[in-house]
């Protein structure tokens, strides 16, 4: 299979295909027309299973399972949310995407609401995004004006209605429960599971909750069939994935990737990411989001036995969390040898710190210690038990939350002193050297 | 201080109760307080009242989440609120010389105001444009790929 085939992008820069007239003239909304005119729910469903396309906001589950989960009991309705509250740091990939495709969303929120029975569905938009908001509320109205939405669509009998949903700044919303209590006009703290949100979701009502990206492919899917989608990628792995690539690199932005690509290709062919800045060499990288253990250079491009690594969901989690990470939300974060990595770690910790809905202790408490302790290394006043304190206040804190934002706090912290331990120790052994501005530990040599 | 939306706001509030199933138009309270923001700048206690009385709510229910998300302002705060990102991938791209520069052009610290009332810069996480840092908001517009030249020059409009 070409590594160049484009699911989601393909037509993303046709002069204004962000209208329903360009996009329908692109072959837009055909998807909508086989799936109401010729198929039936399950049969959608089917399809999406087959496909083996996993959830693309970064626990990767596979989304055909978690839409066979959905609960119908009679007279009951059934909720689609879309999640599209992008906020883990080095995402940006829902965003590009709403903003340029609108339409691509709402046919996949059309499609997959019809596969799922849902008859009003929420696309929650983090609020920072409100010109994002503007511009689906705006894709929205043609799209209905058109007869794909509202009271019987095409003639179908089937009725839909898409509510676009802003939030008001939080990362936690992003975990789907917490998302779901901020639609119901609270505050966003996690529930606990069980009931899921299959069960009992939005208004206690049977709900899937899918990311942007996950949604967005399914008029391929049901275009093209399962099967085919099946073929494109590696393994597991099916499909593409939006990368969205920031850090020291040449080409930071947007990429549409077959699963299966390469790091070694991604990282450094022009096509891609061209490269580390002139005059630089990769340090570490953050592969899928910051909440994703982080790998110094040699351990991204190869794995611990010395294979190659690939973009995918196997490849980049071989070896575990001691010599691997994993493929997350896409959010690509690459660092070059300027990269102080405990004042990165302190930044991170910082960011969970402050985005920690604090209902659970662990994580409430945890984060504030990790940020502090952190704080005080990369400000010269560490001592040497701080090492194990921050790995000891990290291993206290995963597994032990509500919600996941407790590990993806841990998670950074841990890997990071699991691969940078030395430069942890010379901030402490050396602190003038290390406050200095722009001080960055390079082994032997220092940067400054 | 009473507190009562405009006629279009008004209208535009009752229309996003509408979009929520019956009896669940405490939905509609996040939209409804980035609408009062949009009218009066910033979100005083008096305004969470009014909101709590368009949606038949008591007040704490309104308290408890404009307290808890961070993009309301719960204070006063300038004509142009400039909200930068500080979250690692924009320090990569140079957000720290960068809005450390904004910072010092503006006279004020992180959460102030000038003293003409024009400006309040605030941090923030994250906001989704890593790869078009350094970034940061102003309202509703993003402005990325930012340097120290670009914040002059948008300072000096916006000072207009």
């Amino acid at each position: 299979m070409a590594n160049d085939i484009k699911i989601l992008t393909e037509h993303i820069n046709i002069p204004g295909i962000e209208t329903f007239e360009v996009y329908r003239k692109a072959g837009g909304y055909n998807a909508v027309e086989k799936a109401i005119k010729k198929m039936s729910p399950d049969e959608i469903v089917e399809e999406v299973k087959k496909s083996g396309i996993r959830g693309r906001g970064g626990a990767g589950f596979p989304m055909g399972m978690k839409w066979s989960f959905l609960a119908k009991p009679e007279g009951v309705p059934r909720y689609l949310v879309c999640n599209a509250d992008e906020s883990e740091p080095g995402t940006f990939k829902d965003h590009y995407l709403m903003k340029n495709l609108p339409h691509l969303l709402i046919e996949g929120m059309i499609v997959s609401s019809f596969a799922l029975g849902a008859n009003k569905s929420f696309i929650y938009v983090r609020g920072e995004l409100m010109y994002v908001v503007r511009i689906l509320e705006k894709a929205i109205e043609e799209a209905k004006a058109a007869g794909f939405l509202g009271k019987n669509i095409l003639g179908s009998g089937y009725d839909l209605e898409l509510v676009v949903q802003p939030g008001g700044g939080a990362y936690i919303c992003g975990e789907e429960t917490a998302l779901l209590e901020s639609l119901e006009g609270k505050r966003g703290n996690p529930r606990n599971k069980p009931p899921f949100p299959a069960v009992k979701g939005l208004y206690q009502s049977p709900t899937v909750v899918n990311n942007v990206e996950s949604i967005a492919n399914t008029p391929w899917v049901i275009n093209h069939g399962g099967e085919e989608y099946a073929k494109i990628g590696i393994g597991r792995s099916t499909g593409t994935k939006l990368i969205s690539a920031s850090g020291h690199i040449k080409n930071p932005g947007v990429y549409e990737i077959t699963l299966g690509l390469p790091v070694d290709e991604f990282m450094n062919s022009d096509q891609y990411l061209g490269g580390i800045r002139d005059g630089h060499y990769l340090k570490a990288v953050v592969a899928g989001g910051s909440s994703v253990p982080i790998l110094p250079a040699n351990l991204f491009y190869k794995t611990a036995n010395g294979e190659d690594r690939l973009m995918s969901y196997e490849s980049l989690s071989d070896g575990g969390f001691p010599t691997g990470t994993m493929l997350g939300s896409g959010g690509f974060i690459a660092m070059d040898e300027t990269t102080c990595i405990v004042r990165n770690t302190w930044n991170f910790s910082r960011f969970y710190h402050h985005e920690s809905c604090g209902q659970c202790s662990p994580c409430r408490e945890g984060t504030g210690w990790m940020e502090k302790v952190l704080h005080r290394i990369e400000h010269g006043h560490g001592t040497m038990s701080d090492i194990d304190l921050l790995v000891d206040v990290a291993k206290k804190i995963e597994g032990n939350t509500i919600c996941p934002l407790g590990d993806a706090a841990a998670w950074p912290v841990a890997s990071a002193i699991r691969h940078f331990r030395d430069e942890f120790e010379w901030h402490i052994n050396h602190p003038n050297e290390a406050t200095k501005p722009g001080a960055v530990y390079m082994g032997a040599e220092i940067l400054a | 201080m009473s507190v009562t939306f405009t006629e279009d706001k008004l209208k535009k509030a009752q229309e996003i109760i509408l979009r929520y199933p019956e009896g669940r138009q405490k939905s509609a309270l996040l939209p409804i307080l980035h609408l009062a923001q949009e009218q009066f700048g910033w979100v005083s206690s008096d305004t969470m009242d009014y909101v709590a009385g368009l949606l038949s709510i008591s007040p704490i229910e309104v308290y408890e989440v404009a307290t808890f998300y961070t993009m309301f302002h719960l204070e006063p705060v300038g004509k142009h609120v400039i909200e930068y990102c500080r979250t690692g991938p924009c320090c990569a791209m140079g957000g720290e010389e960068v809005f450390s520069h904004l910072k010092t052009k503006l006279g004020i610290k992180a959460n102030e105001t000038t003293s003409d009332g024009l400006f309040t810069v605030k941090e923030v996480e994250c906001l989704a444009a890593c790869g078009w840092g350094p970034c940061f908001q102003i309202r509703e517009k993003y402005f990325m790929h930012l340097t120290n030249q670009k914040v002059d020059d948008i300072i000096e409009e916006l000072s207009k």
